[in-house]
Parts: structure tokens; C-alpha cells; sequence
């Protein structure tokens, strides 16, 4: 835990008109895969949003990158921070193409009045690469996939050539092949530019085994942490969903183990 | 056909203002299209008509009070749309009404004549003076000038606020930014376009562009070259069988969409789809 590269100190944060985080503390290490797993509304999100400089800070102190969050200032992190949102919905008949919102990646670190240069192209087609998806790159966004669009997203945030990587739910209403081809591509990502990953989900065929420390969240509090083998017990599951431990196990048994 | 009426000052300046007039409204509809925000368009027209009769009726500039009543409805309107977490029609809806209601509320307490107020409701082209063009000249300077030093931003922020945001671009100034620029755009418009009709010359060029082009660049210029021939075609049909050019110019825009929508490959996805996608595979 040297030189942690987010220090989250009691942070208490507000989401609307709620308390979201109440007194969460956490620390990142360098190269770190962590997955955040809890059920819905337990401030997975919120946590993310706090380390992207978007959540609303009511007490506590977060430093990510280096930098102490504070009003006004989240926009140059957020330059710094690949983020991939759920499957969003996008006008299919949309004017701007795959390789144009991969490029959107470049704009915030390029800054105003200045055009993508040779080298943006080149970052952007490269990132298009390594997500699969050149041979769609002329094709317009609204015409991809839900999977493809999630490329597409993973794609963005690379092209930022992002130091910290935040997931939200990714695989979120994609099939379970689109599911289980992003969590790979995730994964890969995260070994292939030995970035500092962040995942969340509320599904737990949806995180990537090989995560080397998960977060459970419940009630806007860090309820454990540690390795998934010892956390991720049918017993603290159940806990933590609110489940008898018997309906855990059968539903356990169902669910496939990706990564 | 007697084209020497196009040496008159009148219908010189009557091109010039569809010119002018075309290119703003059209560029500031693709905002409104792209971001599917109609109603918040709608809405700050209304407010400007109203705010003009404020204007004539408490005897200041009615183009102050256009700029000011549509700013303060963009005022209130932008954060409900840039929460954008619930539905902002509703309140929209609500605004929309009030400002109607202000705007036959300040004509009835206006003494005298109405025709004043009339003639910002329909618009009349052909009156227009060299302050009327100037007016529209620098605002659409101004926004064409604002699209092509940010377009990128504006690129991102069009597609969508929420990714904008997280790539660092600050994306609620951007948005607030197309307010005010819509706002602007519907004042310098008013007295040639009317209150009523601005909207669709806002609103149609930017559409049936949309329908023609999956590149946001094409779709600025295509959309400007709509509204600026909705202008010129309504100008003609207004001039020649004498109607009025607010209702002729919003009546050509509108067909100029429904053509687009009629020969739009967009309509036609199924077929586009089913094509080999061996196209540019590299």
C-alpha cells in the first residue's frame, strides 16, 4: 500500500436529495483490479463518482492521482480517468461515426481550439484495435450492438490513455456472450496497458474471477473487503443480499465463473 | 417573371435577413434536434414573443425584453434538462403555457393599436431595416464562428452530456452556452420570422438534414443550406402571391423536410443492413 493511488478518507456523499456514502474509507493501489460488488442502491456508483471528481463531497477527504478532490477541479482528473458507463441508449440515427466517439476520448485531454493531430488518429485507431472493432469503424454508433457499443465505450476511455480505469455495471442487459466476451476484453485491457481497474456490478457472474480484491457494499458502507476467495462465501453473500444462504448456494451453482 | 423588383432596397434586405436569419436558426436547430430538446426550443420562443410585448407595452426596446424573458426561461428550463434524470416535459409544458398566457396577458394591457404586436407575432421580412440586419449578421457571425472553433466539444456534448462530462470536458457550460445562443438566435429572428413560426424554421432545416447525412459536419452545412432556401423560396411565393413570408418561409421549410424524410436512407435501415458488411474492411 505505498503511494496509494486513491486514498478515500470517510467520505461522505450525497446522491439527489440522499446520504449515498456514509463514511466510506478505501485505498487503490498501483496495477490494482478491485471489484465493487454490493446489491443495488448500496452507493457502488456513488463510489465511482466520488473517485471521477463528479460526487458531491459533504465530509471526509479524496485524493485520487494525486490530486485532493475539490470543487471546480474535477474536470482535469476526469482527463486522467477512463470511465465505461452501463449500455446507454443512443439514437440510432445519430451523425457521428464509431471512430468520431472514440476520438470524443482525445477532445478533454486535447483541450479547447485544438484539433486531433496524426498522433490522436493514431491512439484512437490503435485503441479501435485492440477493442475488435476496426472492421465497424466508419459504421455509425447508433447502428452497433449493445456488446459492440461497450467495446465502443471501453475504446473511448482507452483513447484518453486513461492511468485509472472505472467500469459501471458494463456488461449490465447485454447477453450473457457479450457478457462474458467484455469481461475478457476487460481484463485483457487492464494486463495489456497495466492500468489500475475499478469494476462494478451487482451481479456476480459479472465480475472477472481473477479481480485480486472485491469491495462488498451495502447501505452506503464498505461492508468487507479482501480476496474474492475469502470474501465471496455463500454465508457473506447471503448477508449481504438479504438471502437465506440455501438460495445462495443453488443460484451459485448456476452461474458460470467467466475470466 | 419581372425581376426588377430585386433592385429594391426592401427585397435586398429582405434577402439578406433569410440569408443571415436561415443560417443561425438552422445551426441552432441541430442542437435542438441532436439533443432531442424540441419543447426547451419551443419554450424560449414563446418566452421571447412574450418578452417583446412586455417590451412594446411598458415602452422599452422589445428586443431587450425578448433576449431577457427567453434568457430567464432558459434559465429555468436548462437545469431540468441537464439533471436530466427525470423528465423535464412536464415543467417545460408548465413554462410553455405561463409564457403564452404572459404574452396575450401584456398584448390585452397594451393600449391603442396592436399592430406592433401582430407583426412580431407573424414576422414581416419585408420591413426589415438595416439594424434588423445587422442585428441578425453579427448573431449568426457569432454562432457559426462559436460551432467551428468548438465543434469538437460541441460534437461530444450533442452526443451525449453524460460521456462529454467524463472525458473532462466541461459540458454544462456547453450546454448553457447553446442556450444562450438559442435565446439570441430567437430575438434577432423575431421581427422577421414572428414568435409563432421561428420555431419551425429552427426546428425543420436541422431535421431534414438529420435525415439525409450520419456526419455531424454535413449536417450543420446541409441544415444551413435548408434554412437559408426555406428563406429565399418562402420570400419568392410571399412576394409573388402576396402572403405573408413568416407563414410562406415556414410552410417551404416544412416541405423541405418532408422531401428529406421521404428520400432518407435512414428510412431505409433494413436494406442497409442486410448489405455484406464488406464495405472498408480493412
Amino acid at each position: 500500500m505505498d503511494n496509494p493511488l486513491i486514498v478515500i478518507d470517510k467520505a461522505v456523499v450525497s446522491y439527489r436529495e440522499d446520504i449515498a456514502l456514509r463514511g466510506v474509507s478505501l485505498k487503490v493501489s498501483r496495477g490494482e483490479f478491485v471489484g465493487i460488488v454490493g446489491p443495488n442502491g448500496a452507493g457502488k456508483t456513488t463510489l465511482l463518482t466520488v473517485v471521477n471528481g463528479m460526487g458531491k463531497l459533504l465530509d471526509g477527504n479524496v485524493r485520487v492521482l494525486g490530486q485532493y478532490l475539490a470543487k471546480g477541479n474535477g474536470h482535469s482528473l476526469r482527463k486522467r480517468v477512463g470511465y465505461v458507463p452501463q449500455v446507454q441508449n443512443i439514437d440510432p440515427r445519430m451523425p457521428i461515426c464509431v471512430r468520431e466517439v472514440v476520438m470524443i476520448g482525445r477532445y478533454g485531454i486535447l483541450g479547447l481550439f485544438k484539433r486531433p493531430h496524426k498522433s490522436d488518429y493514431e491512439i484512437v485507431d490503435e485503441a479501435i484495435e485492440l477493442v475488435g472493432m476496426t472492421h465497424l469503424a466508419e459504421r455509425p454508433i447508433g447502428h452497433l450492438s449493445g456488446g459492440e457499443m461497450q467495446r465502443v465505450s471501453i475504446a473511448r476511455a482507452l483513447a484518453q490513455q486513461p492511468e485509472l480505469f472505472l467500469l459501471d455495471e458494463p456488461t449490465a442487459s447485454l447477453d450473457w456472450k457479450a457478457q462474458s466476451d467484455i469481461l475478457e476484453l476487460v481484463k485483457m485491457v487492464h494486463d495489456n496497458r497495466s492500468l489500475t481497474t475499478l469494476f462494478v456490478t451487482h451481479d456476480l457472474s459479472c465480475l472477472p474471477v481473477t479481480c485480486d480484491r472485491v469491495v462488498l457494499m451495502k447501505d452506503g458502507y464498505i461492508w468487507a473487503e479482501g480476496p474474492p476467495v475469502e470474501l465471496l462465501t455463500d454465508e457473506n453473500l447471503g448477508e449481504l443480499y438479504d438471502m437465506p444462504v440455501a438460495v445462495v448456494q443453488s443460484r451459485r451453482k448456476k452461474t458460470v465463473a467467466v475470466g | 417573371m419581372d425581376l426588377s423588383i430585386f433592385g429594391y432596397q426592401f427585397m435586398q434586405n429582405a434577402i439578406l435577413s433569410a440569408f443571415l436569419g436561415g443560417i443561425a436558426c438552422a445551426t441552432i436547430g441541430v442542437f435542438v434536434v441532436l439533443m432531442h430538446m424540441p419543447f426547451i426550443g419551443v419554450c424560449m420562443s414563446h418566452a421571447a414573443f412574450a418578452g417583446a410585448l412586455l417590451g412594446l407595452w411598458l415602452g422599452f426596446n422589445p428586443l431587450v425584453g425578448a433576449f431577457g424573458v427567453s434568457l430567464l426561461s432558459a434559465a429555468i428550463i436548462g437545469p431540468l434538462a441537464d439533471r436530466g434524470d427525470l423528465s423535464p416535459e412536464t415543467s417545460i409544458g408548465v413554462i410553455f403555457s405561463l409564457m403564452l398566457g404572459l404574452a396575450f396577458l401584456f398584448m390585452g394591457l397594451m393600449p391603442g393599436t396592436k399592430s406592433g404586436a401582430l407583426e412580431l407575432l407573424w414576422g414581416s421580412i419585408l420591413t426589415n431595416t438595416r439594424s434588423d440586419i445587422i442585428l441578425l449578421g453579427i448573431v449568426a457571425v457569432v454562432v457559426v464562428a462559436l460551432v467551428f472553433f468548438f465543434f469538437k466539444e460541441i460534437q461530444a456534448t450533442v452526443f451525449n452530456r453524460d460521456t462529454a462530462l467524463a472525458v473532462g470536458i466541461p459540458a454544462a457550460i456547453f450546454l448553457y452556452g447553446i442556450l444562450f445562443l438559442t435565446g439570441a438566435t430567437i430575438t434577432a429572428s423575431l421581427r422577421s420570422i414572428g414568435g409563432l413560426l421561428i420555431f419551425s424554421l429552427i426546428l425543420n432545416p436541422a431535421a431534414a438534414a438529420y435525415q439525409l447525412t450520419y456526419n455531424m459536419k454535413k449536417m450543420f452545412l446541409l441544415a444551413a443550406a435548408f434554412g437559408v432556401l426555406s428563406g429565399w423560396v418562402g420570400l419568392l411565393f410571399s412576394y409573388f402571391f402576396n402572403l405573408p413570408s413568416g407563414a410562406t418561409i415556414v410552410v417551404t421549410s416544412s416541405v423541405i423536410f418532408m422531401i428529406a424524410a421521404i428520400f432518407s436512407p435512414k428510412r431505409k435501415v433494413k436494406g442497409w443492413r442486410n448489405q455484406p458488411v464488406t464495405e472498408k474492411e480493412a
